[in-house]
Parts: structure tokens; sequence; C-alpha cells
């Protein structure tokens, strides 16, 4: 008999499953039309890779995994894509996301399958790939890709191979059922990972409440190294840290995964998922769901289709949306409710709840906490949810980090413990979201801090560099005094020099205009290289059509422009030509640039002479004031036509602002008149 | 019907604050019972007083506070707190005295920092120890257990208690007073010539602590707390006791067994320590707590001025509990070792 270990806390609420166990899984059928959420698992959305009106087959791949950390999505039946856009999901947020809408043609056609029955004979790299493309994220709940989870890299080692068949939560009975009709199929896909992962061991884990499941794998691993491990029921033990420490007695390293501590864990849903995909090629288009609580008629468990409206499920169970007072997707200690009943069915629904007031009434007003410590009791993780509590309301953040916030797995046993009916999970979840923010505004203002940083320092260093320049010339200009004094030639003062640059530059010019031929080389030489980009454009242009890239048509774009640029470069030439050499005039406005310069220099020297700061202030002055005119003409016109009380505001701001800017403007010219 | 959102969990457990506080309150009847038997129905008047003044002091001061009141009384903490320190009070005290007590507990020490789940020290015994350090007199007067006087009746207890001035009660040294007081005798022959030690640890106060003991364990198999202050209270206690019982010599501070049936032990150890609110709330903390209340009650027995030490203790060790919370917090799942302090 192995060893069972037993981890802190845990609650035994009512169990509630028997009323879906009365029968076996039902078919859900093909609803009309089918919603399917891009994103139905952690990590990227995936991204449609079909058009809308595009007809599709079953299990044909409908949006692509653009990452690493995502997996693909493919049509749960034949059909027609309707729409791609956005939807009401089943999200906590409640917000709508993208989903391909597919309407339905009843006929079910399968895409070309393919499967692979001697999986054995595949290495690890191409089993992942198949498990990666048939869509396949962890069907506990959580929806981490598998694939993702499956990639161990070569030096990791897996000790022991964690199938999760706990099912801790209240009402689920989803992997219940699949464990007792369909272990044959759960052991297959045990086997896959087996092979995969080549564990030391390989434990199935399930709570000592499902005694048919327990008898049923036993059977089917009759006579394979895997072994059924029974454990007392209590939750959370489906959590996947609390299996791993109940089954092993290690426990994951806080921030760590259960590799760290050699263990992989997947559940059973996810084996026969992985089973589909190996053996028969099948993608995950469809999972068993629970449909329970006091607000359906006819309880039990279904297989149905992705993208099944929740409405549509619910009516075969025999809904009374009447007297539905919430409907959860889960269970009801972490499960969450859904805006509407008109959300699709995803990859992680494992059960939907509609109880009624009486099985789940509203939550009562909570009272004050008295730090029973009950919540403490119940904690899987070891926390003090009863100081978590305090600093949370008070939100003090870095002693919640102490108390080790971000290792509450939201379980719900302090809540649900809790004797004063004080919502904590809710009050972490905030926190958390709150310390998440905050540390994304610490890492922004980090960042605008080296930003500023760097600034500064490249402010400095150009400074310095003037600085340097600026002796450097003042070194020359002693050295030329220098020279002078001694008596040396020397050079001229600088006015001269400027003189002479600008007279030299004019000689060259009129130098420069006697040689005629430089234009008729520049256009010649242009009529040439466009000539070359003309005859290199068509010769791709060649290559991509023989090809059938997709490129032609941009080529072809491109090989008529570089024609018309030709035909330009050809007529200019051709012009300049017949034309002959332009007159000596054309070459320069007729102005002697040296007078010009120095004309420039002067009026510049002359206008900083005459505006005193006094003047510059005061020109701002008259500048503002024709501002407040402006602004007090258009806030009249506001008020008299009847403007919104925001742009009358907003005028009035700017009306006191200018007044206080002319009001100061005017004392600084008082101030500079004094002086 | 438009769908509720709310966050989970959407399940609660069957465990509610106001069947908190009535468990704690029915624990109490077997204690209350015996002490009934051996003192007189003082002890019932003290407690349905204190009761009455309680709920009316906590109705004024969630009125003053605007709070909703009904909401508020239903928790039952006031009835609480007025029970356990009527049940503190000696039998037959004045009817002003209860309520100057009640008053300071549920005004004072509660209301004053926020009301239940706020206050940082046991309300009852801090009403307690205002009351001893200002009226020590009346304080300390208890009547003689059933055995060694008489023992009054219903209607002589209203009268001691509403019309203090036409009374004339009989009062007792305790067992705990006369351990202290002894100074020439060998604990075995102060045993022998004094009827009040009765068999073990005192005459009708043995029974009330065995009382108290019994509701206590039922309190803890109802798991309204955690074994662990209360026994390492006990434990730390008889520790000391042992340590220091000097082989029954004149200058003995009494028996391990003397000193777990004597006065407010057992009271203490399952009514007062576990009081969650003034607490250390880890295991590790509770225990620390636990224990070192149980060497104080010791030391201040046998060495202190007053002759029962549990509300000084307590009120100690509240002062040190959130001290004791900052260096005992427990290992996190995932975690090498559990972090102290900041």
């Amino acid at each position: 008999m192995r060893k069972i270990f037993d981890f802190h806390g845990g609650i035994h609420p009512p169990e509630n499953k028997e009323q879906s166990l009365h029968c076996a899984i039902r078919d859900a059928g093909i609803p009309p039309v089918l919603v399917l959420p891009l994103s139905q698992h952690i990590g990227a959305p995936a991204s449609p890779v079909v058009a809308v009106g595009e007809r599709v087959l079953k299990g044909q791949m409908i949006a692509a995994a653009p990452g690493f950390v995502s997996v693909p999505l493919h049509a749960p039946s034949s059909g027609t894509v309707t729409a791609i856009e956005d939807r009401l999901i089943a999200h906590p947020s409640g917000l709508p996301a993208r989903c391909i809408v597919i309407e339905t043609d009843g006929r079910d056609e399968w895409a070309e399958l393919r499967g692979a029955p001697d999986y054995a004979e595949l290495d690890s790299q191409d089993l992942l790939a198949m498990i990666r493309q048939a869509g396949i994220a962890g069907m506990g709940g959580a929806g981490f890709p598998t694939a993702v989870k499956l990639a161990t890299g070569p030096d990791r080692a897996v000790e022991t191979l964690v199938i999760n068949g706990t099912e801790c939560e209240p009402y689920i009975t989803a992997d219940d059922i699949l464990m007792r009709e369909r272990p044959g199929r759960i052991i297959e896909g045990v086997k896959i990972l087996q092979h995969l992962l080549q564990p030391g061991e390989t434990l199935i884990g399930i709570e000592d409440n499902k005694p048919e499941a327990i008898a049923a794998l036993s059977t089917a691993a009759a006579g394979s190294d895997i072994e059924i491990v029974k454990f007392p029921t209590k939750y959370p033990s489906g959590g996947e840290k609390q299996l791993i420490e109940i089954l092993t007695g290690k426990q994951v390293p806080a921030g760590g995964l259960p590799l760290d501590v050699g263990v992989i864990c997947q559940n059973v849903g996810t084996a026969v998922a992985i089973q589909d995909a190996v053996l028969f090629g099948r993608p995950l288009i469809s999972r068993i769901t629970t449909v329970t609580g006091a607000a359906v008629d006819k309880p039990g468990n279904f297989e149905v289709l992705l993208g099944t409206l929740m409405s549509y499920l619910l009516s075969q169970a025999g809904y009374h949306p009447e007297s539905n007072n919430r409907l959860i997707m889960g269970g009801p200690m972490m499960g969450f409710t859904v805006p509407d009943a008109n959300v699709p069915i995803v990859k992680t629904t494992n059960c939907l709840l509609s109880p009624d007031e009486t099985e789940l009434p509203a939550p009562p007003p909570a009272q004050a906490c008295i730090r029973c410590g009950m919540c403490e009791q119940v904690c899987p993780a070891s926390l003090l949810p009863q100081q978590m509590f305090w600093f949370a309301q008070g939100k003090e953040f870095e002693k919640l980090e102490q108390h080790n916030l971000f290792d509450c797995i939201e379980c719900g046993a302090c809540s649900w413990a809790c004797p004063s009916n004080i919502p904590l999970v809710q009050y972490y979840r905030a926190s958390k979201a709150e310390i998440l923010q905050l540390r994304a505004e610490h890492t922004r203002a980090e960042q605008s801090r080296l930003r500023f940083e760097a600034r500064q320092e490249r402010i400095e260093r150009e400074a310095a560099a003037r600085a340097e320049k600026r002796a450097a010339r003042k070194k020359a200009a002693e050295q030329r005094a220098q020279a002078a004094a001694i008596g040396g030639d020397g050079d001229e003062d600088p006015i001269q020099a400027a003189i002479d640059r600008a007279k030299a530059k004019k000689a060259a010019q009129q130098a420069g205009s006697a040689r005629q031929p430089d234009k008729r080389e520049q256009l010649e030489k242009a009529v040439l290289t466009t000539r070359k980009r003309l005859e290199t454009a068509e010769a791709k242009l060649q290559q991509a059509r023989d090809d059938g890239s997709d490129l032609a048509d941009a080529l072809q774009m491109c090989v008529d422009k570089t024609r018309v640029k030709l035909s330009a470069a050809e007529q200019a030439l051709n012009d300049y030509l017949q034309a002959g050499p332009p007159a000596e005039a054309n070459t320069h406005d007729g102005l002697d640039p040296a007078a010009a310069a120095i004309a420039r220099a002067k009026a510049a020297r002359a206008e900083d002479a005459t505006t005193s700061p006094t003047d510059k202030a005061r020109k701002q002055l008259e500048s503002l004031e024709q501002r407040l005119q402006k602004t007090r003409d258009r806030l009249s016109e506001s008020r008299s036509s009847g403007d919104e009380e925001k742009i009358i505001e907003a005028l009035e701001a700017t009306v006191v602002r200018l007044e206080e800017k002319i009001s100061a403007s005017r004392e600084a010219l008082t101030t500079a008149g004094e002086a | 019907m438009a769908l509720m959102r709310v966050t989970s969990p959407h399940a609660h457990g069957p465990m509610s604050t106001p069947r908190v506080m009535l468990n704690v309150l029915l624990a109490t009847v077997p204690g209350l019972i015996v002490m009934t038997y051996f003192f007189g129905f003082g002890v019932l008047v003290n407690v349905a007083w204190a009761c009455i003044v309680a709920v009316a002091c906590e109705a004024a001061a969630l009125r003053l506070r605007r709070r909703p009141i009904g909401f508020y009384l239903r928790d039952c903490s006031a009835l609480v707190t007025a029970t356990l320190l009527a049940v503190a009070l000696p039998p037959y005290a004045p009817w002003w005295l209860i309520a100057v007590g009640i008053a300071c507990a549920i005004l004072l020490a509660k209301h004053l920092y926020g009301g239940l789940g706020y206050n940082p020290f046991n309300p009852a015994m801090a009403g307690y120890v205002i009351l001893l350090i200002s009226f020590p007199v009346q304080m300390t007067a208890w009547a003689p257990p059933r055995g060694l006087g008489q023992t009054p009746g219903l209607l002589e207890a209203l009268q001691a208690c509403f019309w203090p001035s036409g009374y004339d009660g009989v009062t007792m040294a305790t067992p705990l007073d006369l351990m202290k007081q002894n100074t020439s005798e060998l604990v075995s022959e102060l045993y022998a010539q004094t009827p009040q030690f009765g068999r073990w640890a005192g005459l009708g106060w043995e029974w009330v602590n065995i009382a108290f003991l019994a509701g206590g364990a039922w309190l803890l198999y109802q798991r309204i707390f955690t074994w662990h202050a209360p026994l390492a209270m006990l434990a730390s206690l008889s520790l000391m006791a042992a340590i220091f019982y000097d082989g029954g010599s004149s200058v003995s501070g009494g028996s391990p067994l003397f000193h777990l049936l004597s006065g407010a032990t057992m009271f203490g150890a399952f009514f007062i320590v576990t009081d969650p609110v003034t607490s250390a709330v880890s295991v590790r903390g509770r225990v620390i707590y636990g224990a070192m209340i149980g060497v104080l009650i010791y030391v201040i027995r046998v060495r202190g001025n007053y002759p029962d030490a549990v509300a000084f203790a307590v009120l100690i060790m509240n002062f040190a509990a959130p001290f004791i919370d900052n260096y005992t917090q427990p290992r996190t799942y995932g975690h090498q070792a559990s972090k102290g302090g900041d």
C-alpha cells in the first residue's frame, strides 16, 4: 500500500455529486450555431485561418496558434463560417472577446484525419506537435496548453507522472463519469504520456468518494505499471499542488513548477484528448460537461461540442431560467458566474451549475472578523487568511506580499469556513490585481527614470563637448593673436575671412556655370540608372511569375513605376539637349553672395541690438492680451449659444490662466523698467 | 430573473459568528451550574444583570457609532463578554459594581477600539482588572462554598445585588488567598487543617474548574478553537508549579494539581485564553501565547500581590500578541522556512 500524505487545511463541503450521476453520458447533439472564442486557453489567442463565408469541415483547423504558449482551434462540426466578431463569452470579466461563429449544416462531415496508432515509433517532438496541433489545453479547468506542459526538455527527468482524477469540487462529475465509462481511453492516453515522458512511476489519483471510477480504472489498468491511488476526500485535494503533496509528499516550490520536484500532472480528460489526438488524429472539439443544480430537471453529463451555447445545453437538461439565480461555469468553490446563458461552452467548461435561491442563496452581509482562525485551519497553502484580510483592508501591500499573498490558490476554503461571511478570496483577488498594477506602474516609472537619466547624461555630454570646442577655439584665437602680435603673417579678422569665402564661392560658381556638360552628364546618368533598375525589376517579376509567388503583383507595380520614371528621365534629357545650355544668369539669383552674407549678418546684429528684454516682454504681453480678448469673445459666444458645460468651463479656466499670465508679465515688465 | 454576478466561492459552510458565540455561551452552562451549586444564586443574578447591562451598552455604543443595532446585536458577542465577566466577579456583588465593569468592558475595551474584532484587549478581562484595581474590597469578597457556610437563596441574592446596603453577606478567604498567606506550615498541614482546600485544590473550586474544563472540551470538540493555546497554558502552569513546588514546604507555591484546579485556571484556559480576537493567530503563535500566560499566572499568583492572576496574565499577553504574530508566520506551501519579522 502506497503511503498517502496529507496537506494542511482543507474542508468537507457537501458533495452534491449524486444528482448528476443518475444517467450515462448524453450526447448534446449539433446545435444550429457554434461560437468559438479564439482564446480558450492560457496564452496567446489563436489567429483565424478561415474567412467569413468559408465552408469548414468537422475537425478542420479554423484558427492557428501564433506562438509557443498557445493552441489552435478546430471546427467542432461541418458548416459555414458566418462571422468572426466579438461575442459575449464565459469569462470572469464578463467582457466580449473575438469568436469564430459557425452555422452548422447538420451533416457533421469530418475533415481528413491522420492518426498515429503506432505512436511508439514517433519521437517526442512529433508526438508533442500532434498534441499541440490537436488544440489540447488542460481540461481540468485552467486550460494551460498541454504540449507546453509536456515539453520537459532533455535534461529534466520526470520521476512521477500524476494523472488527476480527483475532482474534489462539489457538484462536478465530468471526470468521475469519464473514468467510469471510458477507462480504456484514459489508460491509452496515459500510456502515450508514459511513452512521451518516460516517468519513473505513473499514478492516477482519485478521491475515495468515487469507488466506481476507481474500480473501472483499476480493471482497465490491470497488467500495466499504472497505479491507481485512492485517498480520503477533502477539498481542494484536486489542486495540482495539493495532489502532488498527497501522492508524493513533496511540495512544489513557490514560484516553481511541478517539474522542479520531478512531477508532471495531467487531468484524466486531457489524457483522453491526447489519446484521441494521437491514435486517431482527432482534434479537441468536444468535451464532457456536467449540467447540474436545482434549476435543471434532468441533471447529468453531456458530451458537448465546443462552441455550443450554454442555453442550448441547459435546455437539454430541463432548464428553468426563472428559478436560476446565478449561472456558474465550474463548481461552487472556484467557478465564476457568467453574465448570460447565451455564452459558449469552451475547452475548460467542466460544469454548468444552475442553482436556485435556496440551494446557493445570495451572500449575506459580512460581519466583523473575530480572528477565529477557522480560515487559517482550512487554508491548503498554510497562509494566515485573517491577517491577510486585515492587511488587504488597509491596503498594506508590502505586508500582504510578506504574508505570501501570491501563494493563495483562490480555492475559496477560507471564505467557505468564515463564520462572519467575509468574502476573503475577493479581497485577495482584488489585492493581487492592485499589486500587479502597482508593479507595472513601478516598472514604467523605473523605465522613465532611466530614460530621464540617459537624457540628462546626453545633455551634459553635449554641453561638455561644446565647452571643449569653445575652449579649443579660444585657444586657437589666442594663438592667432599671439602670432599676429609676434608680427607674423597671421590671419585676417573674421569678417574679412567671410568676405573672402563668399568671393571664392562666387568665383567657383562662375567657373562651374561655364562647364555645360555637368548638367547633361547628370541627366544622362539618371536615364541609364533608371533603365538598369527597370531591367532588374522586370527580371524579378518574370521570376516571381514563374514561381507563382504572391509578390508578382507588387513587382508588377514596381516595374510600372520604374517605367514611368524612365520615360520622365528621358524626356528631361531630351528637353535639355533641345533647349541648349541655359543662360548664365539662371545659375544664380544675380545678387553677389558675398554682399548678401554681409547684409544678413548686419541685419541680425542690428535687430539683436534694438530688441531689449523690456521690448521682448512688452511684445509677449501684447500677444497675451490679444489671446485673452479672443478667448473672452469665444466664451461669451459659447455662453450665448448654450454650449456644453464642459466647454464653457474650459474656456473660463483659460481666461483665468491668461489673466494670471498677463499680470505676471506686467509685473516682470515693471520690475525690468525699475531695474 | 437576471443572473447574479458574484465571485467564488458560491457555497458557504455552516459556521456563523452568532453560532460561535452561542456555542461559547452554551459551554459555560456546566460551570455556571456547579458555581451556582457551591456559591448560590448570586452567580446567576450576576450573569443575568451583566447581560442586561451589556446589551444596553452595546446598543448605545452602536447607536452612537451609527451602526445597524439589530445586525450587530445578533452576533451575541456582548452576551459572551457579559457572561465571562459575570462569572469572574464574586457572587452577591452590588449592581453598580457589575454595571461599571460591564460598561468598561463594552464601551472602553471594545467599542472605543472599533467594536468586535478590533479590540486588542479581552473586554471581559479589561473590565475585571479595572474593577479589581478600583474596588479591591468588593472584588475579593467571595462567599464561602456550600459546606462551609450558609448558601444564600434567590431572594437574598437579588437583595445583595440591587439593595446592597441591606445585605449582610459572609465572605471567606479562597484557597489561593490561603496558600499565598501561608508562611509557616507545610502544604500537607495546610490541607489537613483548612477545610477550604477540599480534596485537591479547594472545596467547590475544584469542581467548578472541572466543569469549565468539560465545557472547554466540548468547544474543542465543536472545533470552535484549537487546542494549542489552552493546552499550552495548562502545561506551562503545571510545569511552573512542578518546578517550584519545593516538596510542599511552607514557602511552596502549591502543587501542579492545586494550580490546575484553583481559581480561574480552567475558565481562563478555555474561555479567556481562547478569545480569538485578542490572541495570537498562528498555531505556533497560540502555543507561545498560551504558554506565556501560564507562566505569568504562576508568577503573579505566587509572587504578586493579587491572589489570582488570569486577568493580568491575559492582558499582558494581549499586548504581546501582535508581536508574537510578527515572528510566528507559518511556513507557506512551497516555501523553504517560515518568515519572521519585517
